[in-house]
């Protein structure tokens, strides 16, 4: 059967059981989108600016599991997406990219909207392709998700010249399998290795595991409940670890690191054992390397190889799929009980103020976000910006499923919220999906609500707005003495702009209209944007300065050193 | 202190861009590479990169490990050692006047070098030896006056039966023509 190039994509795509593409065309890409139409099973939504077809992909994916597409045209729109690819590699989002090139004669030439975008997209993409012979096609495509999904996920760029979309060639159907014989996603376990880690951790007296995504991409949650169970280690979850056990499990610790809870970071300074399992000892999360988890021995789980020593210093490494490893590793593991080391961690949860939040009647973003923790009962989907907002919303957070919380952690990209959000929400259109949004962040990316709007899409959006970015604010507070350089801004009038967009907008200015704008938003069949107007000079505590370590943690003054 | 130098050899899929793929890794992750040689392999779309790399243990392991991560890498091994033999090619110009020539003939014997080109006042020297070698030979011939020097890296191979893909244990890996994509 013949077909053009661009149907050769689509049906590549079809077979992949790809359901929804986020993009904005241009003439690069334009005979790829001419033959949309011949593919109604396939949806397309046009964002505002190719970043939020890249992090929508990459909501998508993280809330669906599912790889997220998004397409660009050549030139600015290819260089467009570059922030939401990055941000997608730094958190490993399956995402892949399909980008229109300058026809194959004129690359090269510095022809119009021409730009190497797989030069540019090179170190923040898992891989990525220039189809130069359109018979590739199919193959490329098959790789393309096959990288995406597999393995460590990530983003995948495949960069299309406009003359292999007109093209027609012979098309034999998708093909089974991506043939890869340099590719090799997940190593065997090495089962001597289990054994040994296996007697570690029977030999531990204060055990402790941190949780990462890597938990959550395997989907080994039951795996991780059975070990911190068996041998009763407390689980710390990193930021994007968050729900990889059950919020209110009595071994759920909390979050480590720079804002991480008081807890958390002592029992990683006391631990005997460290069990890092899918996580890669972020800075966020360690501090100064050197003066982390002094006293531990370490057992790093992780399915790439090259996280291992990269940053601390481990004394055994299993790498594989964390599931894989867990399912050897369980059964060798003793049943234990630490209660003195748990009874320990309760002791310094009672008596460090990390989640309280202080009597006030002033509007505080901490109140907001616990009482939208609530009110979503574990259940919403609630998605992040980069900032205070983010950390007040990971400090409270509490969910027994895993997959509900998304943000953008080792790239910190501000502005991903809003987009990200949307593409939670058209990946699981059954469920409430909250975009937490600093109003910093949100103007970057504010336009998507009008895509939101387009395609009714009921994302609720709670601005904080407090006139500031404000964790550059904090910083400039405690380390600039209150210089306040470019961090304060204009903002709009956010239920004006609500009602410009043509979505509901809510205002709250007070405590007690908190919970009814909550449930107002909730009950309502489209875009919401709350305009909770925050105080200016709110920090986030505790704080581990970067580089430091347990012993410059600040905790929050408002309260005593103790609390007893 | 000079830095250790290790010497990896990595099976690359022979595809446009790797050698972009492989270079820019080792940029973006402030590996120092002191050589990097590229060519053929004994199979068909295989090619085989000698990288010298300088640091520490650290260093060494990450960037094996990184350029393993890399989609089209095969294989990469580390093997700075006595059971290796490295060699790089080297094209030296220099000038040769006449009072010299003998002293540079002799000098060019010692090293088992050749003289491949004589003109008036100039002369190409080519040479092949280690690193090592090549610097001796370049610091023999400083005094006449070097005035070009091109040197290729080294590439690398382990001595004996040991050196053969998958150091003979592993089961040979079979590379299929995957269709040039």
């Amino acid at each position: 059967m013949k077909l053009n190039g661009s149907q050769i994509v689509l049906e590549c795509l079809k077979a992949e059981g790809v359901d929804v593409m986020f993009g904005l065309p241009g003439g690069a890409i334009l005979p790829f989108y001419q033959t949309l139409p011949e593919y109604p099973e396939i949806r397309h939504i046009l964002v505002r600016h190719e970043q939020g077809a890249a992090m929508a992909a990459d909501g998508y994916a993280r809330s669906t599991g599912r790889v997220g597409v998004c397409v660009a045209t050549s030139g600015p729109g290819a260089t467009n997406l570059v922030t939401g690819i990055m941000t997608a590699q730094m958190d490993s989002a399956p995402v892949v990219a399909i980008t229109g090139q300058v026809p194959r004669a004129m690359i090269g030439k510095d022809a119009f909207q021409e730009s190497d975008v797989t030069g540019i997209t090179l170190p923040i993409t898992k891989h990525n392709y220039l189809v130069m012979d359109t018979n590739d096609l199919p193959m490329v495509i098959k790789k393309a998700f096959h990288l995406a999904r597999t393995g460590r996920p990530g983003p995948v760029l495949v960069d299309i010249p406009k003359d292999v979309q007109t093209e027609e060639v012979e098309f034999h159907g998708y093909p089974e399998v991506a043939r890869m014989p340099t590719y090799n996603p997940i190593p065997d376990v090495n089962a001597a290795d289990v054994k040994r880690a296996a007697k570690m951790i029977n030999a531990a007296k204060r055990p402790i595991i941190i949780a990462g995504r890597g938990v959550n991409i395997s989907g080994a949650h039951a795996q991780l409940l059975e070990l911190a169970e068996k041998a009763q280690i407390p689980v710390i979850t990193t930021l994007l670890g968050l729900g990889s056990i059950p919020g209110s499990h009595l071994l759920n610790v909390g979050m480590p690191g720079m804002h991480g809870v008081a807890w958390a970071s002592m029992a990683i300074d006391e631990a005997d054992l460290l069990i890092g399992i899918g996580m890669r000892f972020d800075d966020r999360v360690t501090g100064n390397v050197n003066l982390f988890a002094p006293n531990a021995k370490k057992i790093h789980i992780d399915i790439d190889e090259s996280e291992v020593a990269k940053n601390v210093i481990v004394d055994m490494a299993l790498v594989s799929d964390v599931k894989n490893v867990l399912d050897e590793l369980n059964p060798l593991v003793e049943r234990k009980v630490h209660a003195e080391w748990v009874g320990q961690i309760d002791e310094w949860r009672r008596t460090h103020p990390s989640l309280a939040i202080r009597e006030t009647d002033q509007l505080l973003p901490q109140y907001i976000l616990s009482q939208l923790n609530q009110e979503s009962n574990g259940e919403s989907i609630i998605v992040t910006g980069v900032g205070q907002h983010q950390m007040w919303a990971a400090q409270h957070f509490v969910s027994d499923k895993p997959g509900r919380f998304i943000t953008s952690g080792g790239a910190g990209t501000m502005g991903y919220e809003v987009p990200a959000a949307m593409g939670a929400q058209v990946g699981n259109p059954g469920k409430v999906v909250w975009s937490i949004c600093g109003d910093g962040g949100f103007q970057m990316t504010m336009s998507e609500v009008l895509t939101m709007v387009q395609n009714n899409i009921p994302v609720k959006l709670a601005v904080m707005n407090n006139g500031f970015h404000g964790m550059v604010r904090q910083w400039q507070e405690l380390f600039y003495n209150k210089s306040y350089v470019a961090t304060e801004f204009h903002t709009p009038d956010f239920v004006k702009l609500a009602d410009a967009f043509g979505c509901m907008g809510i205002r709250v200015t007070e405590k007690d209209q908190v919970v009814p704008a909550i449930r107002e938003a909730n009950s309502h069949d489209g875009p919401v944007i709350v305009d909770f107007v925050v105080p200016v000079e709110e920090n986030v505590y505790p704080f581990i300065p970067p580089g430091g370590s347990v012993g410059s943690m600040v905790e929050d003054p408002n309260f005593s050193a103790a609390m007893g | 202190m000079a830095l250790p130098r290790h010497i990896l050899v990595a099976l690359v899929e022979d595809k446009p861009g790797v050698l972009n793929r492989v270079s820019g890794l080792f940029r973006r992750r402030g590996f120092n590479i002191a050589s990097l040689a590229v060519g053929h392999s004994e199979t068909p779309n295989l090619s085989r990169m000698t990288l010298v790399v300088e640091g520490g243990e650290g260093v060494r392991v990450q960037a094996a490990r990184q350029l393993r991560k890399l989609v089209g890498v095969m294989e990469v091994k580390d093997i700075t050692g006595s059971h290796t033999v490295a060699r790089e090619l080297a094209l030296i110009k220099l000038r040769a006047l006449a009072k010299d020539r003998n002293d540079i003939i002799n000098v060019v014997g010692i090293f088992r070098a050749d003289i491949i080109d004589v003109d008036v006042d100039t002369m190409i020297i080519q040479a092949t030896g280690d690193a090592d070698k090549i610097e001796a030979l370049h610091s023999m011939l400083l005094p006449f006056g070097v005035l070009e020097m091109m040197r290729t890296g080294e590439v690398a191979m382990v001595r004996g039966a040991a050196g053969r893909r998958g150091d003979g244990v592993e089961k040979a890996i079979v590379y299929e023509d995957i269709g040039g994509v």
